[in-house]
């Protein structure tokens, strides 16, 4: 018997048992499709994730007091060395350096209006909106003359602002730190989402970094904020960086930090998430293939008779078993297909909602799986048939 | 001329619950092509086993099973189920036809196992459907056919693959007498067109069509109407 002969009579038997066919096959059809949909939303949010890192710029640096390590993270509070020269020494010998600025960022209360709200206060330079490309979208943001002059002045992230003013117009209203009075001098473009550190970007408020080290009685930068001439320098930029600061400082001291690595660290825990998700909707595989084993347990001692007649007019035994395991087979595959087509709608339904993305490597790996479970759940009923004695088989009532 | 099939001191011992029972018991036997032969017995005289054995389905313990000179009795499972496609055709008493299946696959089933193509399959299962009387309902599933429209299904496809032998296994016992008669009739016909037939009956009328009857009783062979006969 020839390959495609067993595929006919296969299909044959699954024909004339239609209901209990497509039955056998709603458990793969359902494991499979939710394989695909869990790991459609994971890879998703990977390239929403992704997207929005793009938007904050690839071409971004940072440098941090202490040995920050991602994956174990740093010290709880490392105490800063940078001076004010470190970002000079950086902007002039770096020529991959585009901008540079100092940073000092304290978590501090803002009352206005008897409004109060816990933000995260950053004391930084005017170039500090170009590299993190913030715009204002009232007013106007901070100033380099605001810095030379130690001037008094806030500028509102959207989220800050809606926290402290609600709905009306924040611009030239007063905001009190501690017991200083500041000006609002505008209000940022909102960014949505939650940013790459795990807060609310939206929810932050800028001062010049004069008025902040006055303010929160500092002396010393506690960040670096570069940016670099364009994405693909990022690397040399780093390394220039490192090179600058070491002519001053331990290799403990400081870490100069990439978006990429910040990026590849969200990925990849995004991945493992996206994994961890298939691998529970491939329980719901196995519980579909053991659906399968079940009814053709069920098939092989209904049809006994009919085995061994097919024995009696020339089968061998291993006529039979690729007979009944390529029912399974197709059972499982054909589940798997529709399992895909289902997930896949499923996915583009949801995309209104949310980012989904069907990844090539779930839709075959659910194909393969199916596959896999149709010969390992297929073989021992299989098996079974094969090996019933034609005369028994023919005595069978 | 040959035997087209001989036994030779053929015993077959089932063990069950620790007891061996002798269901044959040295039993000796040759059919000659053309010979239309019926065995009878009372149940569990041992006619089963040796019709099993003869059908290739069953080995015996000991002994020897010559079919057209090729001895069958340490032939492997997949042998055995060749000798059976090619050479032994087998009618049942509950017809065992294929339910789900028209006359027509039904009747082609063996020509599957034989790697014949579809289109020569088709072309001889629709002759010998003919040959049977059932062009008109070549179409239709056993469950749409009479009791011995059923048979006459099973007959064609005994005979399609062309057998050297073809086994009859109480065909008549499941029809009324006059498909039962009809059977006969297509079985008579097949003899005179030089058709080697063994038929299994306990029933005398039935056997009374056969030129030649064997009769077994505990595993031994009392009586043979045909011994040292040549046609």
């Amino acid at each position: 018997m020839n390959f495609l002969e067993y595929i006919t009579l296969a299909l044959t038997s699954l024909r004339t048992n239609k209901v209990r066919s497509l039955l056998t096959m709603l458990g793969i059809i359902i494991g499979v499709a939710s394989v695909i949909l869990l790991v459609s939303i994971g890879s998703g949010l990977q390239a929403f994730i992704t997207q929005q890192f793009a938007s904050l710029g690839a071409n971004t640096l940072f440098v941090l007091p202490g040995k920050v390590d991602l994956r174990s993270g740093g010290p709880a509070t490392p105490v800063s060395k940078f001076e004010i020269s470190d970002i000079y020494d950086i902007l002039h010998e770096s020529e991959y350096v585009r901008l540079a600025v100092p940073g000092v960022i304290q978590q501090a209360t803002l009352t206005a209006k008897g409004n109060t709200a816990s933000e995260q206060i950053a004391g930084i330079w005017e170039d500090y909106f170009k590299i993190a490309s913030y715009e204002a979208n009232y007013g106007d943001i901070i100033r380099q003359t605001d810095v030379e002059r130690t001037r008094k002045v806030i500028v509102l992230g959207a989220t800050a602002a809606k926290d402290l003013f609600g709905d009306t117009d924040p611009v030239g209203q007063t905001v009190t730190l501690g017991d200083v009075r500041y000006i609002v001098k505008g209000v940022l473009v909102a960014k949505g989402g939650g940013g790459g550190l795990g807060s609310d970007i939206d929810q932050r408020a800028f001062i010049p970094y004069t008025t902040a080290l006055r303010q929160f009685n500092l002396t010393r930068p506690y960040a670096i904020f570069i940016q670099t001439t364009d994405a693909k320098t990022v690397a040399q930029a780093a390394e220039d960086v490192k090179r600058i600061l070491l002519k001053r400082l331990k290799p403990d001291d400081f870490t100069v930090l990439q978006q990429t690595e910040l990026l590849n660290t969200i990925t990849q825990f995004l991945s493992v998430i996206t994994v961890a998700l298939g691998g529970i909707a491939a329980i719901s595989l196995l519980v579909g293939g053991i659906g399968i084993m079940n009814i053709m347990l069920v098939s092989v001692t209904e049809r006994t008779r009919e085995i061994g007649l097919r024995k009696a007019v020339g089968g061998t035994s291993q006529d039979i078993l690729i007979q009944f395991l390529i029912e399974a087979i197709i059972l499982s595959l054909v589940g798997g297909l529709l399992g895909i087509a289902i997930g896949s709608l499923g996915a583009y339904a949801m995309h209104s909602f949310i980012q989904t993305q069907v990844t090539a490597w779930s839709v075959g790996l659910a194909a393969g799986f199916s596959t896999l479970i149709g010969v390992i759940f297929g073989v021992a009923p299989a098996i079974r048939a094969a090996k019933l004695d034609p005369i028994e088989a023919l005595r069978y009532e | 001329m040959t035997d087209l099939l001989r036994l030779s001191g053929i015993s077959k011992a089932y063990e069950m619950d620790g007891v061996t029972f002798q269901a044959l018991d040295n039993v000796s036997l040759s059919i000659q092509k053309g010979e239309f032969v019926a065995i009878m017995g009372p149940s569990g005289s041992g006619k089963s086993t040796l019709m099993h054995i003869v059908g290739c389905l069953d080995r015996p313990t000991s002994g020897h099973v010559i079919i057209e000179d090729r001895d069958i009795s340490t032939a492997s499972d997949r042998e055995l189920a060749a000798i059976r496609n090619t050479h032994i055709g087998f009618v049942f008493q509950q017809f065992n036809l294929l339910r789900k299946t028209s006359a027509l696959t039904n009747v082609e089933l063996p020509m599957v196992y034989a790697n014949v193509a579809p289109k020569v399959r088709h072309d001889r299962a629709v002759a010998m459907l003919a040959e049977v009387g059932l062009s008109e309902k070549m179409n239709n599933y056993p469950s749409q056919l009479s009791g011995g429209q059923q048979q006459r299904v099973a007959i064609a496809r005994a005979l399609v693959t062309n057998p050297s032998i073809i086994l009859a296994d109480e065909p008549t016992g499941n029809l009324d007498s006059k498909s039962g008669k009809d059977i006969m009739a297509i079985f008579e016909h097949l003899h005179a067109a030089g058709g080697t037939i063994v038929l299994v009956t306990h029933d005398e009328s039935v056997a009374r069509h056969a030129k030649r009857i064997v009769r077994i009783a505990d595993g031994k062979i009392l009586s043979d109407s045909g011994k040292r006969k040549r046609i």
